[in-house]
């Protein structure tokens, strides 16, 4: 019972992770209607700003704000200068730059710090608690908390403020938006913004399990990617579940499943996927788009 | 009063030039009709108004220079546009897509008053306020396009085709919740419309546009009474 409670809380952190940059590709995607494949890369440059102001003897929470809003405003400006000119056309030729984008910000991040592991210090301390006869990390719990606050963050957002309506309606009609007097392009780069910060809290909690590097992300990513498709475009709650049980699936695969094993974990969540897709094209929380013909 | 004046306005789509001379006059609560063939510029002069389109010439709105200005600096000084297509936000349930419409109002009352009159206005809508958008019919996502347009407490209202593609009893509905909107509100209005007959229901005076430019400008009963108007727009 104590290895399983142990499996699971730590599937749900490690979920956790996945979630936070998951979390990001869904507010992208329901601000502007894209999906940014540079988001995990965005979130290690947010990474390195907060390390070099921890260098610089700045307190670690204080970093990380300041490395959240040092991406707001980088996010905002790839919005700006670089998506902008794709944005009106093929939405698979603005996804192709996304995977240019992460490539580029990858080598950038290589070209300042090189492909050296760097210690990134934890938000949580490294104590343990016992629930249940299991023994539980603090950190483990602390990234689950952080998940969950911003998930609930999100959902108010989206739902319940009317910054949320605009970037919504700016990502579904441009043109309507506008005629209703929305600052379709402010709008954009606030989406941006917002997700590359979302991404930075991703990099904060990702870096110290991990050890900082500059593709650190790259496998998060598809994680990610695997739990928005599981979860639904359309649902930050969806999504961190999904995120969550994929976590907690490929741990206990890992464990209980001779068959699969450490080896064979990482096809967990494809295989996942690949049922889900198959019963509910949606994802488990997505709105059916119904469309009238 | 004049709300809105077009004088020489000319505009293109890049090396396409689509207006070559237009002009138009729209007093304050007044409703004026572009009637026109395909591909006359009628879509394109009610684009010029509200900035999606590149111009030259004068365009003014209660007094003020508007020409070139961007669309939601247009929508802001009281210009809602319903366009061609009806802009639906599909993924949006009707409810939200009235709230887009009131996106820039902060009187919180009198825009829940607001929702309440275009649920009265288009009793279809109020059965399906939780619907997405997406999962409207065309008449019912061409009422929600008038009503979020509403819901922005406009002067001016820029109607671009509302019957297209609308059975006949279905866009004659709209025509008179339409109508009811304009003596209730006095919100004045340019009908951009190929169904003549529809738009004089309607409209006070209208201007009729060929490849580019008016070729007549008249009252209602005025254009009615011309035979070239008649065999053209007016079936006969």
């Amino acid at each position: 019972m104590g290895t399983f409670i142990q499996l699971v809380v730590d599937g749900l952190s490690t979920g956790s992770v996945y979630a936070a940059l998951a979390l990001a590709i869904v507010l992208v995607n329901q601000a502007t209607g894209l999906v940014n494949f540079a988001q995990g890369g965005m979130a290690v440059l947010s990474a390195y700003i907060a390390l070099e102001l921890v260098q610089l003897h700045v307190p670690l929470a204080i970093a990380i704000i300041v490395s959240m809003a040092a991406s707001f405003l980088l996010g905002a400006i790839i919005e700006r200068y670089l998506m902008r000119r794709f944005e009106r056309g093929d939405p698979d030729t603005a996804v192709v730059v996304t995977i240019g984008l992460l490539t580029l910000v990858t080598g950038v991040c290589a070209w300042i710090w090189s492909y050296n592991n760097q210690q990134f210090p934890s938000l949580f301390p490294s104590s343990t608690v016992s629930i249940l006869g299991a023994v539980v990390s603090v950190s483990s719990l602390g990234t689950i908390l952080v998940i969950v606050v911003i998930m609930v963050l999100l959902q108010a957002l989206f739902l319940g403020t009317k910054l949320g309506l605009a970037l919504r309606a700016v990502a579904i009609n441009p043109q309507s938006a506008a005629f209703s007097g929305m600052p379709v392009g402010r709008l954009l780069m606030v989406g941006w913004g917002l997700a590359a910060a979302l991404g930075a809290v991703a990099g904060a909690l990702v870096a110290p399990q991990l050890s900082l590097t500059p593709n650190m992300m790259d496998s998060p990513l598809v994680y990610a990617l695997a739990a928005v498709i599981l979860g639904g475009m359309t649902s930050p709650l969806g999504v961190v579940v999904a995120a969550w049980l994929i976590g907690v699936l490929e741990n206990l695969a890992a464990v209980y499943l001779p068959f699969i094993g450490y080896d064979l974990k990482v096809a967990v969540p494809f295989i996942l996927i690949f049922v889900v897709l198959l019963v509910r094209p949606q994802g488990l929380f997505g709105r059916k788009a119904v469309v009238r013909v | 009063m004049t709300l809105l004046e077009l004088r020489g306005v000319t505009a293109s789509y890049g090396p396409v030039q689509v207006l070559d001379d237009v002009s138009l006059t729209v007093p304050d609560g007044g409703a004026v009709g572009i009637l026109g063939a395909n591909g006359a510029g009628k879509t394109t002069t009610l684009r010029a108004i509200t900035g999606m389109v590149r111009t030259t010439g004068t365009i003014r709105f209660d007094g003020a220079d508007i020409r070139g200005m961007r669309p939601d600096r247009v929508a802001a000084l009281g210009v809602a546009h319903v366009p061609e297509g009806r802009g639906t936000l599909t993924d949006l349930t009707v409810r939200e897509n009235l709230r887009v419409g009131a996106y820039l109002r902060r009187d919180r009352k009198a825009v829940a008053a607001d929702m309440e009159y275009c649920l009265d206005l288009f009793p279809q809508l109020r059965d399906r306020v939780r619907s997405n958008g997406s999962a409207l019919s065309g008449g019912e996502q061409q009422m929600l396009a008038i009503a979020r347009a509403f819901m922005s407490k406009p002067r001016l209202l820029l109607l671009d085709e509302a019957s297209l593609g609308l059975a006949p009893g279905t866009a004659k509905t709209v025509y008179e919740a339409i109508r009811r909107l304009r003596t209730e509100s006095g919100i004045a209005m340019v009908v951009v419309e190929q169904n003549a007959n529809l738009a004089f229901t309607l409209v006070d005076s209208a201007t009729v546009l060929e490849t580019g430019r008016n070729v007549l400008t008249g009252t209602s009963d005025e254009l009615r009474g011309m035979d070239e108007i008649r065999r053209a727009y007016l079936g006969g």
